[in-house]
């Protein structure tokens, strides 16, 4: 499964670990949750980098107190039509402030890459070569937004504000 | 009207682009028709026993008079001649082919219409009051609120994949002609004792197999705060909401499961998170989208204009519609007219392109060039001079427009039923079509007086059987259309669901069973003031009951 990073294809620095194998050293690794929270203390003491799968029907909060000893997040759309990941994404972004890397798993097509920016995802592990190499081009199709998301892009709402002030500042200079 | 300014206007071409693609990619195979059906469904196109039909949003149920014509434009030109009001204050098209479907986009784009979010598990169409803004009895204007929301939940990035459709609706007069009561979430503008202007929020309204009255979960929500506390709403919703059973996944059952306190406190935790944050509305954004309100230049006139009032007494026709389809309009000297869509006899709420233009120019010439689609399908002239009443009635007239039966009992509400859409059990139109017959004297029709009929053809309850003051909904028995009749439902600001009379009857008794009912209700109410649904809370169900299955 392509993985797309910066609206590129770019080579998996992690590895996935299955709940009953053992965690390598000096290899960056994703596991479960519910491994995760099982033995927080020797993760945080690992010098590779931890990621960590978090289901999207288990309450993001949980994960709260140790995100700091995290550096990927990875959330899951079990089918692309289950939209639960997008609330626990804007949560650990614009409440906990989680400044690592947020990757979509599971079901995650071109049509979705949008809301995915949107909420503050940064990788994905995208279902088709093709929707992968459409990456950048599919995020273009839209320059307007109505909500202000943690993404930083202005709405419309304060576009046109923006714009009276510009229009304001216009008329001034032609009295002048 | 709202007018949309460059942000919205590029927002729907540019939504047209990303269909045409989307499209482009499932004829080539590149989507499988899985991938593609929630797709096409946020752009409103669902699959039909016979064909893709489009439904395309009317927000708030405005229309300006281009726009219509260009509705009676893509009738002509990508369907067979006519359209379909629906309940939710949207226009749905039945016969267009998919390969067709993103030029009808485009042409459509050219004034400002879409078919987004009218399908799919999101928010969909905004509705409200079909008066809003003219009615006597509003504490402002809630179409500036609907707009406000209508680009709010366009495309929201994080509830565009909700566990189920949400449906929101406002009103902000005393008597609620939204159903706000039968809505996801329903808001109420009302005033505080401090004197300011907010919302009352209802939640887990609906209908659907599993009815219930929305629960008021906050008595005021001052306006800074409306799209904070619906960001609330739906974030709770989104995390817990259902998704192991697509006929539990509405917020209804979540609200129902919880409990309407304990959803109100999840609620409040997470507005509290967010209630301060870029969400909260400064007065300037609203007032800015309020300033692209066009209100009418109205001319000062006299109210009862002596002219009406010869015209009202020399002919009992135009009398008959002036006291059914005309209401009093909050400027003096103006009124509002309603334009049956419930002609004896035609499927309820279809419309010709023919109609549509008359429609339209009949905006132009006596209503400010507006239009609007209530949610008992009909349309509305909002802006109609007194003075040009007459002169209007004899138009409307001429194209079977002006059928006085609002709100009576041949103003039947029905759904598409199983001549169109696939998941019906039963027949609607037709069971609508033989009523209107029934009762299609209207002197007849006003000794009933006010008595709204809501068909469905199955329990998804398109139709609103549960609020119909009669219910009539289609089920299937071994192979056969069966019908089951509830009595003393109610969607306005009393929103009650409606009780069953007994055990349901088949395709070809249903309309004896109705007229039996009305019968009883003539024969059982105190006075002819008292309503039909009155005498059924006085009463109850079973003194109809008695009667109607006594000769069966």
């Amino acid at each position: 499964m392509p993985l797309v990073k910066s609206g590129k294809i770019v080579e998996d620095q992690y590895v996935r670990i299955a709940d009953d194998a053992p965690v390598p050293d000096g290899v960056a690794v994703i596991v479960s949750g519910a491994r995760f929270l099982d033995d927080v203390e020797t993760f945080a003491h690992r010098t590779a980098a931890v990621g960590v799968l978090w289901p999207n029907n288990r309450p993001i909060a949980e994960l709260e107190p140790h995100l700091k000893r995290i550096a990927l997040v990875a959330l899951v759309f079990p089918g692309f039509r289950d939209g639960r990941a997008y609330s626990q994404a804007r949560i650990l972004r614009e409440r906990y402030g989680f400044g690592g890397e947020m990757r979509a798993t599971g079901q995650v097509l071109r049509d979705q890459f949008l809301f995915l920016l949107r909420s503050g995802f940064d990788s994905f592990e995208v279902s088709k070569q093709a929707d992968a190499a459409a990456f950048v081009e599919s995020t273009k199709t839209f320059d307007v937004f109505y909500q202000p998301t943690g993404d930083g892009r202005a709405t419309a709402f304060r576009r046109r504000l923006g714009q009276a002030v510009r229009a304001a500042r216009s008329e001034h200079r032609i009295e002048v | 009207m709202y007018r949309y300014d460059e942000f919205d206007q590029t927002l729907v071409n540019q939504r047209v682009s990303e269909f045409r693609d989307q499209v482009s990619r499932r004829l080539s195979g590149e989507l499988t028709e899985d991938e593609f059906k929630i797709l096409r469904l946020m752009n409103g196109v669902y699959l039909q026993l016979h064909a893709y039909m489009l439904r395309i949003a009317i927000p708030y149920g405005a229309l300006s008079s281009d726009q219509m014509r260009t509705l009676a434009h893509v009738a002509r030109r990508y369907d067979r001649g006519y359209g379909h009001f629906t309940t939710r204050q949207n226009l749905q098209f039945n016969w267009i082919k998919l390969e067709e479907m993103p030029d009808t986009l485009a042409d459509l784009a050219k004034v400002g219409m879409h078919a987004m979010q009218t399908s799919g598990n999101c928010v969909r169409n905004i509705t409200t009051d079909q008066w809003a803004g003219v009615a006597a009895d509003e504490i402002e204007d809630p179409r500036i609120w609907a707009e406000v929301l209508r680009q709010y939940s366009t495309m929201h990035p994080e509830f565009t994949f909700l566990p189920r459709k949400f449906k929101i609706a406002i009103t902000a007069a005393g008597h609620d002609r939204a159903a706000v009561k039968v809505h996801d979430v329903g808001l109420r503008m009302v005033r505080n004792n401090a004197g300011e202007v907010g919302f009352e929020v209802l939640v887990g309204g609906g209908l659907g197999r599993t009815p219930f009255i929305g629960k008021v979960i906050k008595p005021f929500l001052p306006k800074r705060d409306i799209l904070t506390y619906v960001e609330a709403v739906l974030r709770v919703y989104n995390q817990y909401g259902r998704r192991d059973n697509i006929y539990k996944a509405r917020i209804k059952i979540l609200v129902h499961e919880l409990g309407a306190e304990k959803f109100a406190a999840e609620v409040e935790k997470e507005w509290a998170e967010i209630k301060d944050g870029a969400l909260a509305l400064d007065p300037e954004v609203v007032a800015d989208v309020a300033a692209r309100f066009i209100y009418p230049d109205y001319a000062p006139l006299e109210d009862n204009p002596p002219a009406l009032a010869r015209a009202r007494k020399e002919d009992p026709a135009f009398a008959a519609w002036l006291d059914n389809s005309v209401a009093n309009h909050k400027r003096p000297g103006y009124a509002i007219v309603t334009i049956s869509l419930k002609p004896i006899g035609a499927p309820p709420g279809d419309a010709t392109a023919e109609q549509m233009d008359a429609v339209a120019d009949l905006a132009d010439r006596y209503s400010f060039g507006e239009i609007r689609v209530g949610h008992e399908q009909n349309l509305v002239l909002p802006h109609v001079a007194q003075k040009d009443l007459l002169e209007l009635w004899q138009k409307l007239e001429a194209h079977e427009l002006a059928t006085p039966n609002v709100n009576l009992v041949s103003d039947i509400i029905a759904c598409p039923g199983l001549d169109y859409c696939s998941l019906a059990n039963a027949r609607s139109i037709p069971v609508a079509q033989e009523l209107t017959e029934r009762f299609r004297d209207h002197a007849l029709a006003r000794t009933i007086g006010r008595l709204h009929i809501n068909i469905s053809g199955c329990i998804n309850a398109c139709g609103h059987h549960h609020v119909g003051h009669i219910g009539i909904l289609g089920v299937e028995k071994n192979g056969e259309e069966f019908y089951q009749i509830t009595l003393g439902g109610r969607a306005d600001e009393h929103a009650k669901i409606g009780t069953l009379l007994g055990p349901a009857v088949r395709y070809g008794e249903v309309a004896d069973v109705v007229e039996d009912v009305v019968a009883a209700y003539v024969e059982l109410r105190t006075r002819p003031e008292e309503l039909f649904v009155d005498t059924v809370k006085r009463i109850g169900v079973e003194p109809f009951k008695e009667r109607v299955y006594a000769a069966r």
